[in-house]
């Protein structure tokens, strides 16, 4: 018996919705001890799905999952014993106090007396919310709320954390706040984290390995560097001055590497055939051709380009409402 | 149980506050009782004077009414809190703990219940102020209050089931006609021996509200009423179990976790 795994696994995981299409589709994988493990898609891929499956509140349709060795359908007491969970959308009650909510958080998990009060008060120093402790969560900002959420998922000091979207709207300081900390427990007290999000830096600077999720599959899995090497060289993306020279100008780009699709409207992007750097090339052909540029530009590979040589889309703009309608338990 | 105990006492607490810090949730049911009784008391005085009518006092015979509108009130309190609660995933928050059940029903509920008892007081302080006399005295008023308690628990617990069935604050506020038509078709105005029309009378007497009314205003004008009494704790009781079991089986739907 795992007792103490601090791992996730899941096998063929599936959740269909009723009247709804398979918003997870087979998943399949494992996060081992410690690791922080980015799972990347767009709206509706089924990040959530997969997240209300794992930390028990939706029972999958078929396959299996464990979590910290326990099942997530026959085991679902001890598996909540072992996670804490940030779920899409701090969900906080606007007429309490940041003090009031870990204190009524502590009581659900039996904690008491002066234990209950020195974890909040260390729980509240850690996210930075000492000073506002007494103050109503409706007058926070975006980010207090989302840094007490994450102090209401620590309060039982959990092996196991879950974050659903944890910086989805907040400020760049507040963003960067709250990876430092998610950074600090996985490091630090060696708290495996899944973290869902749909920005790629968030996934680039904090994960351990990326899932890269669509249409509710996994379709590229690793450490970010090994999946960006995966897609080899840099893109050139140019935008002619005239517009009517999209043509000529797509012609000359191509020589130097394959067509795809450019990250701006009216653009025209290759990906490069070689990791040398021919940027020189490019402006020198382009110029012998006459044809002028408005803007021109290098790429280094980004999980976006895993994403679009996985799927033939950008991540910005990728949503698909429809595979995930409502991922609340019904 | 020591760990029950503490779930129970901390999601009553947070009930409790919430209520206290919205101002609308408190000062409407208690004022519009009230109002509702100043304005009949005053238009329907000449019922008095039929034969038959149990009092001199149309405000000691309408003092019963405020009781059970309290308890509708508490409908749309428990209700839309709890909907509130789904809708914003605060449920799933504390779904994720080792939260048992039967806990968040019974803080819910018991928040109410406190502000249930602040609206009785309240209301017999009225009376009292305003020259009604209690024929069953000061042990007949904790009697009262026990009964009003009873009442807004069990429509508290209706409103409970409302939220966890639907997971909607309009749906819960859908409720609240619904449970006031009962209150109209009742003995709230007028004793059912004293109605002339048939189909009203049979209404009234088949309308559990009228007894929740009928058992509270026996301890203000007629004193010890055993039968009144208990129909009055009889009704209310199964009011509760019926509203407390409905919930209770929309639970763990409700909570969906494994």
């Amino acid at each position: 018996m795992a007792a103490l795994d601090n791992s996730i696994e899941a096998q063929d995981l599936v959740r269909v919705f009723k009247k709804g299409p398979r918003a997870v589709d087979g998943i399949d994988l494992r996060v081992e001890p410690g690791e922080i493990y980015g799972f990347l898609g767009p709206n509706g891929a089924g990040k959530s799905t997969t997240v209300l499956m794992l930390t028990t509140l939706l029972p999958p349709t078929s396959g299996t999952a464990r979590v910290g060795g326990f099942d997530v359908v026959k085991q679902g007491p001890q598996v909540r014993k072992a996670i804490g969970a940030a779920l899409q959308e701090a969900a906080l009650d606007p007429l309490l106090t940041g003090r009031e909510h870990l204190r009524l958080q502590t009581a659900m998990h039996g904690i008491r007396g002066e234990e209950r009060t020195r974890r909040s008060d260390e729980l509240l120093e850690r996210v930075g919310l000492t000073d506002a402790a007494d103050r109503k969560v409706k007058g926070y900002s975006g980010g207090m709320k989302r840094r007490l959420d994450l102090a209401l998922a620590l309060v039982h000091g959990p092996r196991i954390l879950f974050l659903d979207e944890p910086t989805t709207g907040l400020d760049v300081q507040s963003r960067t706040a709250l990876w430092e900390e998610v950074g600090r427990l996985a490091k630090e007290d060696g708290v495996t984290v899944f973290l869902t999000t749909q920005y790629l830096e968030e996934a680039d600077v904090l994960a351990d390995r990326v899932g890269i999720i669509d249409h509710g599959r996994i379709v590229a899995e690793g450490t970010p560097e090994l999946l960006k090497a995966q897609i080899g060289c840099s893109t050139v993306e140019a935008l002619p001055a005239n517009a009517e020279e999209k043509g000529a100008v797509a012609a000359v780009l191509e020589r130097f590497g394959n067509a795809t699709t450019g990250f701006s409207p009216g653009t025209v992007a290759v990906q490069l055939s070689s990791s040398d750097g021919n940027l020189a090339d490019i402006v020198r052909a382009l110029d012998h051709e006459g044809l002028r540029i408005a803007h021109l530009q290098v790429h280094e590979p980004t999980l976006d380009d895993v994403f679009l040589d996985k799927t033939g889309r950008h991540l910005e703009g990728a949503a698909d409402v429809s595979l995930e309608p409502e991922p609340a338990p019904a | 149980m020591k760990a029950l105990a503490l779930q129970i006492a901390s999601l009553a607490r947070r009930s409790v506050i919430r209520t206290l810090r919205q101002p609308a949730a408190v000062f409407f049911p208690l004022v519009f009782p009230v109002l509702l009784l100043a304005v009949n008391s005053g238009g329907l005085r000449a019922a008095t004077n039929l034969p038959g009518f149990p009092t001199d006092s149309f405000l000691a015979f309408a003092l019963a009414v405020p009781f059970v509108q309290g308890g509708l009130f508490a409908t749309g309190n428990a209700g839309i809190d709890l909907a509130k609660d789904i809708q914003t995933g605060f449920l799933n928050r504390l779904a994720l703990t080792p939260m048992r059940g039967i806990a968040l029903l019974a803080g819910e509920l018991g928040g109410v219940m406190a502000l249930g008892l602040i609206q009785a007081v309240f209301y017999l302080t009225i009376g009292l102020i305003f020259g009604v006399s209690l024929k069953s005295g000061l042990a007949g008023g904790l009697v009262l209050i026990a009964l009003a308690s009873l009442i807004v628990l069990g429509f508290a617990a209706f409103g409970a089931y409302a939220a966890l069935r639907t997971g909607s604050t309009e749906a819960v506020n859908g409720l609240f006609p619904v449970f006031f038509i009962f209150l109209f078709i009742s003995s709230m105005n007028l004793p059912r021996n004293l109605m002339t029309v048939a189909w009203f009378r049979y209404l009234a007497t088949a309308n559990p509200v009228s007894y929740l009314i009928e058992g509270v205003r026996s301890l203000v004008i007629t004193g010890w009423d055993a039968e009144a009494l208990a129909l009055a704790f009889g009704v209310g009781l199964g009011i509760v179990v019926a509203g407390f079991s409905l919930a209770a089986s929309a639970l763990p739907e409700r909570l969906g976790r494994t």
